[in-house]
């Protein structure tokens, strides 16, 4: 996992199946970690089925009402990062950088081009050619979407972050319009026509942050 | 008078949206305090208040649009 060329050191942690909202309290812990000590934290887990609504979100990106969504038992969340509606849950893994930009580069486009090329480089590992659309962030596959991003940034220390369709039950996308467009969701089970180990997919998934963000793992 | 500008937020953002408020005129705000927070498609970034003082005046609505160096509140 480790190179010797590596530059950043990081903390990992796989925090399993887990609710959005602690998920959240542990990444606020985490990013005030950062703050007081540096370094850099990342945290891969799955989520219970949530909507999470960002900054841009908007009711008519909905297909379904929202009542009818939380009569299913599927939680509805407005929350503080960027870009529109999206889902999680079991089968998708998400990772949460808590990265200090102030050395890895102030620049939040280059960070999002980043986190595209973690996934398009974690796809390799299964064979799936997937790419950055101009416009369109994400890794796509053609014209499915695999991996969606959205992220927050204070003092210039990173949270939330990518969610990368995996085993994901893709029905859930059907009740909204992902990213707030009229786009295909895709998961790497449907692309390979079986489901996906998801401890081997975490260990290169991390290989993948690794080999990009230039990090050793504690 | 402090000002607190969009800061550069790399080479390819040109614009940003403010988001929300996080303050209102004539509230007191410790350096480092979240003023405001701004988006840009995929990120949400909050800007933190650059000096110790009370919120003089906003400038710029939440909703509106802004470039990088635009001032949006003074500090006095």
């Amino acid at each position: 996992m480790n190179n010797i060329y590596a530059k950043h050191l990081c903390q990992y942690k796989d925090l399993g199946l887990i609710s959005y909202e602690e998920a959240y309290r542990i990444q606020q812990e985490a990013w005030n970690d950062v703050i007081k000590t540096r370094g850099h934290k990342l945290f891969f887990c799955e989520h219970d089925p949530v909507f999470t609504l960002g900054k841009l979100a908007k009711d008519e990106h909905f297909l379904l009402s929202q009542e009818s969504i939380q009569k299913k038992g599927i939680k509805v969340l407005r929350i503080d990062r960027g870009g529109e509606v999206t889902f999680h849950g079991p089968g998708q893994i998400v990772a949460y950088p808590i990265f200090d930009l102030n050395v890895l580069g102030k620049d939040l486009k280059a960070y999002i081009r980043k986190l595209e090329q973690v996934a398009i480089d974690f796809l390799q590992h299964f064979d799936i050619v997937a790419s950055s659309v101009e416009g369109k962030t994400g890794a796509w596959v053609g014209n499915r979407k695999i991996a969606s991003i959205g992220i927050g940034v204070k003092k210039w220390v990173s949270y939330h972050g990518i969610g990368i369709n995996v085993n994901t039950d893709l029905n859930f996308f059907k009740m909204v319009r992902p990213c707030g467009l009229d786009v295909e969701m895709i998961s790497l089970q449907a692309l390979l026509g079986a489901s996906v180990d998801l401890k081997d997919a975490k260990t290169k998934l991390l290989k993948s942050f690794a080999r990009h963000f230039e990090l050793k793992f504690a | 008078m402090t000002e607190v500008k969009v800061p550069d937020l790399g080479e390819e953002i040109k614009k940003v949206t403010i988001a929300s408020w996080l303050c209102k005129s004539g509230d007191h705000v410790k350096s480092g305090d979240d003023l405001v927070e701004l988006v840009t498609d995929k990120a949400s970034f909050a800007i933190d208040a650059p000096a110790s003082g009370v919120i003089h005046k906003i400038l710029l609505k939440e909703g509106s649009e802004a470039s990088i160096g635009d001032v949006l509140a003074l500090i006095q």
